[in-house]
């Protein structure tokens, strides 16, 4: 394979309508990494993982996936990439249909075909795991607070222990101590079980806890991309006025409506 | 000519319409018959489908065939040919009735729910959700929708018009003074199977009707809870204008000749 990266996007554009949101975006994920992405709010972070797990297609570049290009995949190659990987939607988008155990477990069952016994168990562990007793398995997904539901959604796609990890904000709507709990599972799962990781976050201190790399998406295009050992250090006038929060500074906010 | 450029528009969008609508009957036709085939899923769908409409199936064709008897005893008296009546019931029932008054009120209570539910599945992003975790929502939402409908409406459609022959008859014996045994000699005189066949039949259409425009406006829903109203209102309105025209097309296929 030329291309080591695990995933890799290039001169990726989608637009909606008139509404340009991504305009050529480049980024490279390696096995093993974890890389966060940051960025304001409707810059475009989530359509860029809906972009790369297939669910939207990009009007033009290219998204390959362990070298296969993902963009004019067979159904086949996409199920295979699909097979591997985990998503933790923004809104958790848990089945309200099925109880929480299911949910964690659907994955387990519907894809690999596991006896529901023994999903289970593996459901329980895994709730265990970011923080939710073995009390709320069977309870409807409806009736859980909306931290509880990130955290089911997060069980559901580390579940099946995917080597590919896309996380959309796991730990907003989490309190401090549990949303440490979780960027210590995210870590677990990218060093120890040496899976690649995309993580969208507004959280600086989660970003430098999960990450090895951070990446900034800015007007459709990462505009800072390095270690994360680095940011501190850069002198990218937009980087900086994101991590530091500043109201000043180059981003153009759209704050002139408010 | 400015007048006819608003018309043109209509006629392509609408053809556009009926263009996506058929390609998503040929998707689910073709992941109804390529594995996998979720079997539980279809008799849950048969459940919610089929067994919850009993009831209203049954109340609305009881009382279609309870009036159907007094007026064709009213109408039919002015030429004295009272003794048709239990004919009429029974054939208007079996052919025309059942059929359409099954179709149209499991079009408002089933057609709605389906396009609510997975409406709302399509705006929480629980179909991409789906697909994220290896699971084809067609196979996995539409299609045991679809065969739940295909299924259970003749089955709903010959209880009701078993009922609907039976207001008849309630009717005719209780109050319009006919005698039981005759009644029933009637009701069986004339009638051919391909009375209930075809009513039969037109069951079958109209449940893929129903449940597919339920998943096409459920599954193509956009705009959070007004878009899911929306489609909700389009799959009930939408299968019921399909179930009178093709009530009109199969029954020119099977009695014109
Ligand atoms: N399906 C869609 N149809 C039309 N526009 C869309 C769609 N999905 C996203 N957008 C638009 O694309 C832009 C980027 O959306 P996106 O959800 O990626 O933002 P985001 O960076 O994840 O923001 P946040 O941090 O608030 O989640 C938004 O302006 C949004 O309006
Ligand atoms: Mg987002």
């Amino acid at each position: 394979m030329s291309n080591p990266a695990k995933i890799s996007l290039r001169n990726v554009h989608k637009a909606f309508g008139p509404k340009k949101v991504l305009q050529g975006v480049n980024l490279d994920v390696a096995p093993g990494e974890s890389v966060a992405i940051i960025g304001g709010s409707g810059t475009g972070k989530s359509v860029t993982l809906k972009c790369v797990l297939g669910l939207l297609t990009p009007d033009q570049g290219s998204i390959t996936v362990d070298g296969i290009e993902m963009t004019d995949a067979s159904t086949a190659d996409r199920d295979a990439m699909l097979a591997k990987t985990g998503m933790l939607f923004q809104g958790a988008a848990l089945f309200d249909s099925l109880s929480v155990w299911q949910n964690v477990a659907f994955g387990l069952i519907e894809g690999r075909g596991m006896k529901p016994r023994q999903a289970r168990d593996i459901a329980i562990a895994r709730l265990e795991d970011v923080g939710l007793g073995s009390e709320i398995a069977d309870m409807s997904p409806a009736s859980l607070s909306g931290g509880m539901q990130k955290r089911v959604g997060l069980a559901r796609a580390i579940a099946t222990e995917p080597e590919i990890l896309f996380f959309d904000e796991p730990t907003t709507g989490i309190d401090p101590i549990m949303g440490d709990v979780i960027n210590d599972l995210i870590v677990k799962c990218t060093r120890e079980l040496g899976a690649s990781a995309m993580t969208i976050t507004h959280d600086m201190a989660s970003a430098r806890k999960i990450a090895d790399r951070v990446a900034m998406l800015y007007k459709g295009e990462i505009i800072w991309d390095g270690p994360v050992s680095e940011i501190d250090q850069s002198d990218n006038p937009y980087l900086k006025q994101f991590v530091a929060g500043d109201i000043e500074g180059p981003l153009d906010l759209d704050l002139k409506h408010l | 000519m400015p007048i006819f450029a608003p018309v043109g528009h209509i006629f392509l969008t609408f053809l556009a319409l009926v263009g996506r609508v058929t390609v998503f009957a040929g998707r689910t036709i073709g992941h109804m018959v390529t594995p996998p085939i979720y079997f539980r899923l279809i008799f849950k769908q048969m459940r919610e489908i089929g067994y919850f409409s009993l009831p209203v199936v049954a109340m609305t064709t009881l009382f279609a065939g309870m009036v159907l008897a007094l007026q064709s005893y009213s109408g039919f008296s002015r030429f004295s040919a009272e003794s048709a009546v239990a004919t009429v019931v029974v054939i208007s029932m079996t052919r025309e009735l059942g059929p359409v008054l099954a179709g149209l009120m499991v079009a408002g209570r089933v057609g709605a729910a389906i396009a609510a539910e997975i409406g709302t599945m399509r705006v929480t992003e629980q179909i991409d959700a789906l697909v994220t975790l290896s699971t084809n929502p067609f196979k996995y939402l539409v299609v045991p929708r679809v065969v739940a409908g295909l299924i259970t409406l003749p089955i709903l459609v010959l209880i009701g018009d078993i009922i609907g022959v039976l207001g008849g008859y309630l009717v005719g014996v209780n109050k319009l003074g006919f005698n039981d045994g005759s009644y029933i000699r009637n009701t069986f005189q004339y009638l051919e199977q391909l009375d209930v066949i075809s009513g039969l039949v037109k069951a079958a259409v109209f449940g893929f009707i129903i449940t597919l425009m339920g998943c096409y406006h459920g599954y193509h829903s956009r705009g959070g809870a007004q878009g899911v109203g929306q489609a909700t209102t389009n799959a009930v309105v939408s299968s019921s204008i399909l179930i009178l025209i093709s009530n009109y097309i199969v029954t020119e296929l099977f009695f014109t000749r």
